[in-house]
């Protein structure tokens, strides 16, 4: 159907001698010109543009990730869970309090360990250890993990993400540097994962 | 003095020579206007804009002291609260006007929908609305990270949890946001200038089309039922009502605009006065994780919708339904953009609007205090009242301290006081029997974790004790078939608390 505004609306173009199809001019050429090469210059500026922007989309992600220190081993006694602090390893002074970074240090027994991002699995809130019931929850949805990671209840759609790790003298390192989502999971290690200790 | 007067005149021609304001400016001030516009209903759209002259006002003036970092923004925040005059003020009108902003422009809106305003030849208006609609819910989210404090960091989070739902471009999408693989410098930066240059530029241009595109078609005619809208006639029709029953838009209609502008004006004073600066919360230190990080006002419901939906649905539901919401408000005026205006004869449209209405509501009150969160120092915050303890046995007051120990009342309240995560115990003796209780408490269901391998023997024993005295005055539940297949007659409630 046609659109009735367009009678409603005076059109000035129509009856305009300028506008005549026969009219065609070394001007309007020239201004057809003008119009390509200046396109073409936008093209041509927009290439770096959109590369600066999207740039970070084409970084690999093993760029991104190092290992970084949660402390000596004597800060986490065997059998217990603690709280693991790390710098993000491309961090730099401008990120402030941002820079140091928790994670959940679980101490199995002599050099087995689990490192859990402190993120929930559902909304990425940062889940707190309770020692007495060994759970983990999480305060914004009632996500609830068992003390190696697994979902316990509520909505979480996977275990907690774990890091993973290495000892290097006397200090425990992780693989870290991304936030973890469900699409960019903490590490390739499920639990108790042997081949992950360095 | 009337030398005065006259240099003012000569003034005033000489600029309006050389600018040519005046006529157009006269023109868009005194356009007709149905007369019955000219109401009490048509002030909210003028109100959003002068609010948003007030946030643009207050917005530049807190830059002039805010420090646009992430090490440095949280700090400046409450320079500007505590250390600079009336800093705090102009915190809380900023503060204040944006949710003035998101209510007046959703009133705006509602008023829109009901009065048929969005029908022919006014779609375009409505979809640049609904734009203009993202893009203050935009600004609002924008603007609670830079209020950069822990609530703003996890808030990050949990946004960017949501992109890493979407499949395939979860991950960059995730980078893109966060403007590289983790909460940062940058990230901050990116938010600042979203905030700051980015939406407010797409915001002011298209209000400006907006309001163009009102002088241009006309401000919406009061509907009377039974008077449709054909794309064929309604061109005449409102300009012979503009014509013949016309009055100009200044004064007629524009003191009512300016009077309500004033007054919500003058509430965002009041609230900026007796409420304050929202925030900021605690510092934006990751490793403070004693925290639940909640949105503000605007993005509670949402925040319930994620506790609410089931978890099978989530990402699917946060995916899709955004897309088709805004899908259906773009597609609403090209799908009825003819036809009747009148809400009376509308009725699908007025139970949308409450239906709509009554649930934003209802989520967002239950964000306000949400019963899905633990409340994680109940266990050791909340006492077992004194009438749960008396007369008990050692048993089963041991059973009250593993009840607390063991962070089941961060789920579970007694009285009201703790966790409504899960159901109230109160009475819970009479709805469960021992065996189940012991059963619910070792392998869990649902919603409630498996405490198997976290209680000894004892503990269970001491808990499902205690738990069997949580009857109200009332017979406890019990398994009436258990005596039976023992042989014995149905015996009274044990009351002694032993296993």
């Amino acid at each position: 159907m046609e659109d009735p505004l367009n009678h409603s609306i005076d059109d000035p173009s129509s009856d305009n001698p300028l506008n005549q199809p026969s009219e065609h001019s070394r001007r309007k050429f020239l201004f057809k010109v003008s119009l390509l090469l200046n396109g073409a210059v936008g093209a041509v500026l927009a290439a770096p543009v959109l590369g600066y922007l999207f740039g970070p989309f084409f970084k690999r992600n093993a760029s991104y990730n190092n290992w970084v220190s949660v402390g000596t081993l004597d800060r986490f006694p065997p059998g217990e869970t603690r709280l693991g602090k790390y710098r993000n390893p491309m961090g730099t002074p401008a990120d402030g309090q941002t820079r140091t970074l928790p994670c959940w240090v679980r101490h199995i027994a002599g050099n087995r360990f689990q490192v859990f991002a402190i993120n929930c699995a559902h909304m990425d809130c940062p889940v707190h250890w309770f020692p007495q019931s060994e759970l983990f929850m999480c305060p914004c949805h009632g996500g609830v993990y068992y003390q190696d990671g697994s979902v316990a209840a509520g909505p979480p759609p996977r275990g907690l993400y774990e890091y993973k790790y290495k000892i290097a003298g006397n200090q425990l390192l992780i693989w870290a540097g991304e936030l973890p989502t469900l699409s960019t999971e903490a590490s390739v290690a499920g639990p108790g994962c042997a081949s992950c200790q360095g | 003095m009337p030398g005065i007067k006259e240099k003012g005149l000569a003034l005033y021609r000489w600029l309006d020579r050389r600018l040519g304001f005046a006529k157009p400016v006269t023109e868009a001030a005194e356009h007709p206007i149905p007369a019955n516009s000219a109401s009490w209903w048509y002030v909210f759209g003028s109100a959003a804009s002068v609010i948003l002259m007030l946030q643009v006002v207050t917005g530049i003036l807190l830059a002039l002291v805010y420090t646009p970092t992430a090490r440095d923004a949280w700090n400046s925040l409450n320079f500007l609260n505590h250390g600079l005059t009336l800093g705090w003020f102009l915190r809380a009108l900023h503060g204040w006007g944006s949710d003035f902003m998101i209510a007046i422009v959703l009133i705006h809106m509602t008023q829109v929908f009901l009065f048929g305003a969005y029908k022919f030849p006014r779609e375009l208006t409505w979809i640049v609305g609904v734009f203009l609609l993202l893009l203050t819910l935009g600004m609002a989210f924008t603007g609670q990270v830079l209020r950069f404090d822990q609530d703003a960091y996890w808030g990050l989070g949990i946004g960017a949890s949501i992109m890493g739902r979407v499949p395939l471009i979860g991950a960059w999408l995730v980078h893109f946001m966060l403007g590289g693989p983790i909460i940062g410098a940058t990230t901050f930066s990116r938010f600042f200038a979203l905030h700051v240059f980015i939406i407010p530029g797409i915001l002011i241009a298209l209000v400006g089309v907006h309001v163009w595109m009102v002088l241009r078609l006309g401000i919406n005619e009061w509907p009377m039922p039974g008077r449709l809208v054909r794309r064929s006639t309604y061109i005449q029709e409102y300009e012979a009502q503009t014509h013949q029953d016309g009055v100009p838009f200044v004064p007629d209609a524009a003191w009512k605009d300016v009077m309500f502008s004033a007054a919500i004006l003058l509430a965002i004073m009041a609230c900026a006065i007796f409420f304050g600066p929202i925030g900021p919360s605690g510092p934006p230190d990751p490793t403070i994780i004693q925290t639940a990080p909640k949105p503000d006002v605007a993005f509670l419901w949402i925040y319930a919708i994620f506790a609410l939906a089931p978890p099978a649905l989530e990402t699917s539901l946060l995916l899709i339904a955004p897309v088709a919401v805004i899908c259906v408000m773009l597609g609403l005026p090209l799908y009825a953009g003819e036809g009747e205006k009148h809400w009376s004869r509308r009725p699908v449209a007025v139970l949308m609007v409450c239906a709509i209405a009554v649930s934003l509501a209802i989520l967002t009150s239950l964000g306000e205090n949400p019963p899905w969160s633990p409340v994680m120092n109940a266990w050791s915050a909340d006492p077992v009242q004194p009438k749960y303890l008396k007369d008990r046995t050692p048993l089963e007051r041991r059973g009250a301290v593993v009840f607390q120990q063991m962070q089941c009342r961060n789920c579970h309240s007694l009285d009201g006081v703790g966790g409504k995560r899960g159901p109230e115990l109160n009475r819970v003796a009479t709805q469960m029997t021992e065996s189940q209780l012991i059963r619910q408490v070792l392998q869990g269901s649902g919603n409630m974790p498996a405490y198997g391998s976290a209680l000894s023997p004892q503990e269970t024993t001491a808990l499902v004790g205690f738990l069997e005295t949580l009857n109200g005055n009332q017979m406890p539940a019990r398994d009436l078939a258990r005596p039976l297949a023992e042989g014995a007659p149905l015996a009274q409630p044990r009351q002694d608390g032993k296993q």
